[in-house]
């Protein structure tokens, strides 16, 4: 009902004519959805625009061009000016083309964490769920201590823990905080589907073992995990952000990235907020976008919404 | 020799910290090749457990199997995990309740029909699509080709029922457990379903143990028929002297509490008194008692022996005599 169920949609349903499949009716009602359509509208510029990136922006975001504007003893940087929509940065290179650029050093960062993540996470959840016993023991113990830390702080020692900090490492910092959510989420509802009837159907037909777990039981276990990837998403780059901005992210600036921007301009903040204002922005509009999905991708998969 | 013996079954269930729970207790039957024989009772009374005991699908932890369940020579509870996956679904079919529970829902029809070939058959997954399509055919399915393709929610309740007979019948096991096969089912798709599963054991040979709470199945199917109170057989006899002379004073409830067509208008139905109760123990006097119209003081203080009496046994000890009409009635 959250989503605006309209009463055409319920006359198809009573009458039994509407698609009742998990993914057919998850995307009527999202297709109807406000919040849903403004969350993709703004991934969907986000993917495009960082994927066209190299060719959108009107200048190399390495190309340090205005440097002669750059006075650092009067703290002057590169003012707007016609080519120049946004000004230049700290080295005198162009602002605008460094935001357009920086997407897609964003999406990566947020794609592969989150990849990764889920990875780790679909196997040791399903270890856990599938075997159980001590497995499910041992597994869930970990995950256990790896939520008992603060999920930043978490990721903070992580990357500090390699010698040379690259954009790969931050990626691995931030997918490792988000192992132990995915585990958890697969291994719950792993342990559910193993009490189903069809799982129990399945084992009275003699189905081997990874048959019934690969099978019968992942498949009908993953549409929580992949409403909490989108979730992920939004987090991993909120995450990544962080990392950059206290100087954990990849050293090398040459190409840019949101969070990196963002503390590159700690110092100069007070006298030039929109070399902040605009990365950090973008960072909270594409997270939001993210949030936005995966809310109402959870709403329109979860059973309790469906009549 | 029996196709399927069943001795002594006991199953107890013991949670930690509880009473350990009999929930079936001491069940004997045998089921001969090609016979279909009827294990009746109302919720609770065990059937369901008995039929998970024979097919080894009981948790291992919690609950204990006694007995001996002898399937064409071979102790089925003996069996290791292994040789128990072999026989199921090959030699042992299984039907449940709930049909679409059943069938898992992100997988097309055709391929958990083709599963289990390609498991037990050793089918490539063009001979079994092949051999599927026929299945589904054999078993009144229209287009099979088309449902094939489709997910389960896309069929219709009785369709869905249909598939999963296709699929426990598929590799021509030589015994079927249909676990209240019509239950969810409206009344009509009931009567087509029992049909097509009589038809398909007769044709088949197949032996049927069906399993149901409902009279009506049995009448229309059973040769024999067990009927179950609190984990023990009450009485076991064939079908047209179990229906024509019930003795159990629990039978004759069970049929005097049905509607008949043929009754007088205004006659009101005779509902057993009472309800199930948990864990009723069989240790001293009969289970029923609490609710028999016929009880004795005997009947509270001594546990009533299995008998037979005139080819039927029975577990009472003041049994219906022949010829009686229903109970007392009881005010609701």
């Amino acid at each position: 009902m959250a989503l605006g169920v309209t009463k055409k949609e319920k006359i198809d349903d009573l009458a039994g004519t509407a698609g009742v499949s998990l993914a057919a009716s998850a995307w009527k009602r999202l297709r109807r959805s406000p919040v849903f359509l403004i969350g993709a509208t703004i991934i969907g510029i986000f993917i495009v625009v960082s994927l066209l990136s190299p060719w959108l922006a009107p200048h190399d975001p390495s190309d340090k061009m205005l440097i002669e504007q750059v006075v650092k003893a009067r703290n002057e940087i590169p003012p707007a000016q016609p080519g120049h929509p946004l000004g230049g940065d700290l080295q005198g290179r162009d602002f605008f083309s460094r935001l357009l650029v920086g997407s897609q050093q964003t999406l990566i960062v947020g794609v592969g964490a989150t990849l990764i993540g889920l990875t780790g996470g679909l196997i040791l959840g399903t270890l856990a769920g599938a075997i159980g016993g001590w497995v499910d023991s041992i597994v869930m113990r970990l995950v256990d201590v790896m939520l008992s830390l603060p999920s930043l702080l978490l990721a903070f020692s992580i990357a500090a823990m390699f010698a040379r900090p690259s954009q790969f490492t931050v990626i691995l910092a931030v997918a490792i905080v988000q192992i132990p959510v995915f585990a958890r989420l697969l291994r719950g509802s792993m342990l559910a589907q193993r009490h189903s009837d069809h799982v129990l159907a399945a084992t009275a037909l003699g189905v081997k073992k990874g048959a019934i777990v690969f099978r019968h039981m992942l498949p009908n276990s993953l549409s929580p995990v992949i409403v909490q990837s989108t979730l992920v998403l939004a987090t991993a780059i909120i995450e990544a952000a962080a990392l950059s901005f206290l100087g954990l992210g990849n050293p090398d600036d040459r190409i840019p990235e949101w969070g990196q921007m963002l503390g590159d301009v700690q110092n100069v903040f007070d006298t030039h907020p929109h070399l902040a204002a605009w990365p950090a922005v973008c960072i909270i509009i594409v997270a939001l976008g993210f949030t936005l999905m995966g809310e109402t991708l959870r709403e329109a998969l979860d059973p309790k919404n469906r009549r | 020799m029996a196709l399927l013996e069943v001795r002594d079954l006991t199953v107890v269930f013991q949670r930690r910290g509880e009473e350990p729970f009999r929930a079936v207790d001491g069940v004997s039957f045998d089921v001969e090749p090609g016979q279909t024989v009827g294990l009746v009772g109302e919720s609770g009374c065990g059937k369901s457990v008995t039929s998970l005991a024979i097919m080894g699908l009981l948790p291992k932890r919690g609950a204990t199997v006694t007995g001996t369940v002898t399937y064409d020579g071979t102790d089925l509870l003996k069996l290791s995990d292994k040789q128990m996956r072999d026989k199921r679904g090959s030699e042992l079919g299984m039907v449940f309740q709930d049909p679409l529970s059943s069938l898992n829902p992100v997988i097309p029809i055709g391929l958990q029909v083709t599963e289990v070939l390609e498991r037990h058959r050793g089918l490539a997954r063009k001979e079994a699509m092949i051999e599927a399509k026929n299945l589904l055919d054999k078993v009144g399915i229209p287009d099979p080709n088309r449902r094939l393709k489709e997910y389960p929610h896309q069929l219709s309740g009785g369709m869905r029922q249909r598939a999963l007979i296709a699929i426990a019948l598929a590799c021509r096991p030589k015994l079927l457990i249909a676990d209240e096969p019509t239950t969810a089912l409206d009344v009509t798709i009931q009567a087509q379903i029992l049909s097509l599963m009589k038809e398909l054991v007769q044709d088949l040979g197949t032996a049927l143990v069906m399993i149901t709470h409902d009279l009506g199945v049995v009448a229309g199917l059973c040769d024999e028929v067990n009927v179950l109170y609190g984990g023990k057989v009450v009485e076991k006899a064939n079908r047209h002297p179990l229906f024509a002379e019930p003795r159990h004073p629990y039978t004759h409830g069970l049929l005097a509490s049905i509607p008949r067509l043929d009754a007088a208008p205004g006659e009101k139905l005779t509902p057993i008194r009472g309800s199930v109760a948990d864990n009723i123990p069989w240790t001293q006097g009969c289970a029923f008692a609490p609710r028999c119209p016929n009880a004795l003081d005997v009947c509270v203080q001594v546990t009533p022996a299995e008998e037979d009496q005139l080819g039927r046994l029975l577990r009472c000890h003041n049994p219906v005599v022949p010829g009686t009409p229903a109970a007392e009635e009881v005010p609701v």
